[in-house]
């Protein structure tokens, strides 16, 4: 299998703080790859890393043998690389449509003047075939009750889907899902979990996913990775990855349960009360 | 249902193209074509005066409307656009007196080499944010104007410098009446364009920055390319306007573009809703006839008891510029959306009208 994305001996320091240290991982085209770990231990980080927001201090990363360490993140949509946010970071003073529109910034060829003169210069036309694209994102992720609703009026759960209906829009080869589900509802995890899978199989992106749902992050992902206080302590197939002594001391827990979500475990000063 | 505006009954879209027009139905685009043709006709009807006002609304509703496209697309701050309106007016008399070419081009002229400037200006916009923005806005307001009064051979200096009437190929435009329609063209024209920018990849970009300008970059927005480009456009509208104005008045001078002006530009845009293409113009016929109506009151009020203690008739513009102070006081408080959104209201409400609620 080709590889998708290389990490290489990636460090990121913020003055004394080593948020990553030595990280190296490899993503092959078409995984479903997951990265797990107690809060604090460099996920959000690592995917910084990889769209662009933080340049690591050591180390290098390529996507498909290029060198993309030291690329501007608005020059990486356009090599493939797409990603949602922890915290929603919509737009959220514009429609939904509006939103996903922006998602294809790249593929758009319109500008300033051409847009202006709408239709002399065939931005109409090419909004319009666009328009086509992003409808089919929105049928696929079913929200076409809310395509004109402003972003910011939405419930927690659309607007994690409008989220991903963006990062959907750049046509990535590899999208990067910073906590898809957090703070969703059962069905909504058991919704977007049907998405990503579809992403995976159908569309046949590389998904990197950062999850603390270990019920989904066992389900879906074909090998996932453990990070604890900025090292990699685990990298391997599911059921491996939770059988390591390593990962069930820093992230799992002792217990048996290894399969209960920490954050709905009970913890043990509760139980002690 | 979080849905947008009210979409009226039996008005079904069954195309893309046809849910992405400037006008959401056949009648509301039927009765802008009928305002248009009225405004067509109001130089036969109106003079002197409010002929002249119409003409003022127009000509700062386009620097508005640049205005708008930086702080209310693109969530940047400028308090120096006064100074980008002066440089077009100056531009555009320098060439028309110097160059063998006729007024008409030379407006046109004017406004890319106001966004030239402009976009120089933009560069610093592209790190700064906020407060530290507005100081260097208001440097460039200060050298453009230290530039005017310096630079002779450009301005004129002390002397206002005199600019021809509009004209073109030979055919020379006189008066209020006809350079009504000069106005009205490039009205009509710049809020075209505008509004098909907004609806544009480019126009997005800015909203978007503004919106949340590192999930922006991670879509693939250059923030330095468009932050600056806005500043470009801004400029762009602003020379325009300013070059309108020179061939208006038939002279330019420094008096009244200083960053009063450029504050009450912002006035115009918060006023009739920052981020709202018509508010822009709601806001700036707010603002030009809110001193007519202050003399009006002013009137009213001569003789009477609060005249004689604060003897108003002699600081009518002391009253003028408080005035534009609590309204942009009441308008942040009351109605951070500006007129567009009252506008929205009302419209909605008597759409809604026997059964609102």
């Amino acid at each position: 299998m080709a590889t998708s994305l290389e990490v290489r001996g990636v460090s990121l320091r913020f003055g004394g703080v080593r948020a990553l240290t030595d990280v190296s991982f490899a993503i092959n085209e078409g995984e479903l790859f997951s990265i797990i770990g107690p809060n604090g231990a460099g996920k959000t980080s690592i995917v910084n890393c990889i769209s662009g927001r933080y340049k690591p201090t050591e180390g290098q990363l390529f996507y498909q043998g290029r060198d993309i360490t030291g690329l501007t993140p608005n020059a990486r949509p356009k090599l493939g690389i797409g990603r949602t946010f922890q915290n929603l970071a919509l737009f959220h003073h514009m429609s939904v449509l509006d939103n996903i529109m922006v998602g294809r910034h790249h593929l758009l060829k319109n500008n300033f003047l051409t847009g202006s003169l709408y239709w002399l210069t065939g931005a109409r036309k090419e909004e319009l075939v666009h328009r086509r694209k992003v409808e089919e994102i929105i049928d696929f992720l079913d929200l076409q009750s809310v395509r004109k609703a402003q972003a910011g009026t939405l419930s927690y759960g659309l607007r994690k889907r409008v989220e991903l209906a963006r990062a959907m829009a750049l046509e990535p080869r590899l999208i990067l899902l910073d906590e898809p589900m957090a703070g969703m509802n059962f069905e909504e995890k058991e919704d977007m979990a049907r998405y990503i899978v579809d992403l995976n199989e159908e569309f046949g992106m590389t998904v990197v996913m950062i999850e603390h749902d270990m019920g989904v992050v066992m389900d879906i992902s074909h090998r996932v990775m453990v990070l604890d206080f900025g090292r990699k302590i685990a990298d391997g197939d599911p059921a491996a990855v939770l059988a390591d002594p390593h990962v069930r001391r820093a992230y799992l827990g002792e217990e048996d349960e290894a399969l209960v979500d920490p954050d709905d475990a009970p913890s043990v000063q509760e139980s002690a009360a | 249902m979080a849905g947008p505006a009210l979409i009226p009954a039996g008005d079904f879209r069954t195309s893309y193209a046809a849910d992405t027009t400037i006008f959401p139905t056949k009648t509301s685009r039927n009765f802008a074509i009928a305002g248009v043709l009225l405004l067509c006709l109001v130089p036969q009807f109106l003079g002197g005066y409010w002929l002249s006002m119409l003409i003022q609304i127009g000509i700062f509703s386009i620097a508005a409307l640049g205005l708008n496209i930086l702080v209310g697309f693109t969530g940047q701050i400028s308090i120096g656009h006064a100074a980008f309106f002066l440089l077009g007016a100056f531009t555009s008399a320098y060439i028309s007196n110097n160059a063998p070419v006729p007024v008409f081009f030379a407006i046109p002229v004017a406004g890319v080499v106001t966004a030239l400037v402009g976009l120089i200006f933009g560069i610093p916009a592209a790190r700064l944010k906020g407060l530290y923005l507005v100081i260097a806005t208001l440097a460039a307001q200060y050298i453009l104007l230290d530039f005017f009064s310096r630079a002779e051979w450009f301005s004129g200096g002390s002397v206002p410098a005199s600019a021809e009437p509009f004209s073109i190929f030979g055919y020379t435009l006189r008066g209020d009446r006809q350079y009504f329609y000069v106005v009205l063209a490039y009205v009509l024209a710049s809020y075209v364009l505008v509004t098909n920018l907004m609806r544009t990849r480019d126009g997005r970009a800015l909203v978007a920055i503004r919106d949340h300008y590192l999930s922006a970059e991670i879509m693939g927005i250059n923030l330095t390319k468009y932050r600056t480009l806005s500043f470009g456009l801004a400029a762009f509208f602003a020379g325009i306007a300013g070059a309108l104005y020179a061939h208006y008045q038939l002279v330019v001078s420094q008096e009244g573009f200083g960053i009063e002006r450029s504050i009450l530009f912002l006035a115009m845009i918060i006023i009739g809703g920052t981020g709202s293409i018509m508010g822009t113009l709601m806001g700036t016929a707010f603002v030009v006839l809110l001193p007519e109506t202050m003399e009006l009151i002013s009137l009213y009020l001569k003789g009477g008891a609060i005249d004689k203690a604060l003897s108003l008739n002699n600081n009518i513009t002391f009253l003028r510029e408080i005035a534009i102070g609590v309204i942009i006081i009441v308008f942040l408080m009351f109605e951070p959306d500006g007129l567009a959104h009252r506008w929205r209201q009302i419209k909605a409400y008597w759409k809604l009208y026997p059964f609102s609620h």
